[in-house]
């Protein structure tokens, strides 16, 4: 039992590897504030392209979407920071994550934005449009207000998995919160510093987590 | 700004006006002119008047499907035109390409002499000048009664908050729900949102309103305040093109009834006439089918 306390629940090591923990969750953070803004931005313009009418914007729009979704997001990292070198091009540890993050998660959003479009009848848009609102007005103050309401507790959901996708990021040796956890791990020979960084995603995540689960029952009732 | 059309040039009409005459009168202030210009046709009809809504040659097709074969129709000031037909005759598809909703094939649409089909017509200046009412009232879910009404007031007119949030009180009092401002379309009963859609579009000041059969998707005893508020705006001098089944309002409320089929309006003329004595057959066999249900 001791054994088990010391090596996992090392309240010395977890303080000592505290702010290396710490520094971690800042590029952590740091990552999420890159990738969800880009991600839910591309997102839009996928589901407005995969709802285009016209069919040359549609299908190339279709065939990202469903290409970035059918590609595991950790081999699409170590082909753009590994694979993309091979073709000239270098990239940082940061840039090769948000680049391929933000493909991934264009592709995921995108999905939930259709979605959301799809759901909210054309009578909405034939409305709008015979009181003389534009396009873009159409879109802007009647469909996506709705559309962005319907499939909410789905876009929260999408969001809680990009934030643990960026653990992936340790890969490309991006000093995020997993890395460093694990740096101190390696240094202090114990685990504890892992478990240190399990608890803070734990915190973080839980009531985005039960938020979700509201949602649902929100909506089932 | 915006010039009275009432007393200028409009028919006294106010023989119809047998409901609440202060109502008519706040419909009537309702009824502008707006200061839209498009490409103006100088022709004039018999009267020496410029139709309200101008429809010369229309036809649409679905794919293979020819709905509209060639429709001439002429509404005049203040007129109700109601237009009744078994379904699939075409009378909603004319009716939305009287917005452009729907893209005609050919033929041309005029509005108060302007040429609103082809192309470089700014449709979003021309639609305000055309209110439409859907069967399914296409309320905005999200938004209260007050906004549904301010939301194309703000965008379309560029009206500041506190002059739209006026205008469209003044819009649904004008349909009685002034003390629904602030209700949710899902708050409210499915004739109360179909007063509100009218407020809606009757809030731009249209020159012509369309109604698609705007009382079929309510509850028998919500369809009574519905017609009222058509009525009052009538008896304002609202020039309308009414889809619909409700026989009894057009036998009351329209000046002239056309029967449509197959695409084409097959008779019209005044509601006694049509109802009375069907000179077609097929406006006969509708009318038997109608009555027997």
């Amino acid at each position: 039992m001791d054994r088990i306390v010391d090596q996992f629940f090392n309240l010395e090591i977890m303080v000592a590897a505290w702010p290396t923990v710490l520094q971690g969750l800042g590029m952590t953070v740091l990552i999420c504030l890159a990738v969800i803004p880009m991600g839910l931005g591309g997102g839009l313009l996928a589901a407005l392209g995969s709802t285009a009418r016209r069919h040359w914007i549609r299908w190339p729009v279709v065939v990202f979407v469903d290409f970035f979704r059918a590609i595991p997001p950790l081999v699409l990292l170590i082909f753009v920071y590994a694979g993309l070198p091979f073709a000239g091009i270098r990239l940082s540890p940061f840039a090769a994550v948000v680049i391929a993050f933000f493909l991934n998660n264009s592709a995921y959003y995108g999905e939930i934005f259709r979605a959301g479009i799809q759901s909210v009848g054309f009578g909405q848009t034939e409305a709008a449009r015979s009181t003389g609102l534009s396009a873009i007005q159409t879109l802007t103050h009647v469909i996506l207000p709705q559309a962005v309401r319907n499939v909410l507790p789905d876009l929260l959901s999408n969001t809680i998995e990009v934030i643990k996708l960026t653990s992936l990021a340790s890969v490309v040796s991006l000093a995020e919160m997993l890395y460093s956890a694990d740096m101190a791990r390696s240094v202090t020979y114990n685990a504890s510093p892992i478990v240190l960084a399990a608890g803070v995603y734990l915190v973080l995540l839980w009531p985005l987590v039960r938020l979700v689960s509201r949602f649902g029952r929100g909506l089932a009732t | 700004m915006a010039t009275w059309r009432m007393g200028t040039s409009r028919p006294a009409d106010d023989t119809t006006s047998r409901s609440n005459p202060e109502l008519s009168h706040r419909v009537r202030s309702l009824v502008f002119l707006p200061a839209v210009s498009a490409v103006t046709r100088p022709a004039v009809s018999a009267n020496g008047l410029v139709p309200s809504l101008e429809i010369c040659g229309l036809h649409k097709s679905f794919g293979p499907l020819e709905v509209l074969k060639g429709v001439d129709l002429k509404v005049a000031h203040s007129e109700l035109v109601f237009v009744l037909g078994p379904s699939g005759s075409g009378k909603s598809t004319m009716l939305r390409c009287c917005n452009r909703l729907e893209e005609p094939d050919f033929g041309e649409i005029f509005i108060e002499g302007d040429l609103i089909t082809g192309r470089g017509v700014n449709l979003n200046a021309i639609r305000q000048r055309i209110g439409m009412v859907f069967q399914a009232f296409n309320l905005y879910p999200h938004l209260s009664a007050r906004k549904n009404v301010t939301l194309a007031l703000r965008k379309v007119r560029g009206m500041r908050w506190d002059e739209s949030n006026a205008h469209a009180m003044e819009a649904l009092d004008q349909v009685g729900l002034a003390d629904k401002a602030e209700s949710y379309p899902s708050e409210l009963s499915g004739g109360q949102q179909q007063r509100v859609a009218i407020a809606r579009a009757l809030a731009l000041e249209p020159q012509v309103m369309l109604f698609d059969e705007p009382t079929s998707a309510l509850d028998p005893e919500l369809v009574g305040d519905v017609l009222e508020v058509m009525r009052n705006m009538k008896a304002a001098g609202m020039t309308m093109l009414v889809v619909s089944h409700e026989m009894n309002f057009a036998r009351e409320a329209a000046d002239r009834v056309i029967f449509m089929d197959q695409g084409q309006i097959v008779e019209q003329g005044l509601p006694a006439e049509v109802f009375g004595f069907p000179r077609h057959e097929r406006t006969r066999a509708f009318l038997s089918r109608v009555k027997g249900m």
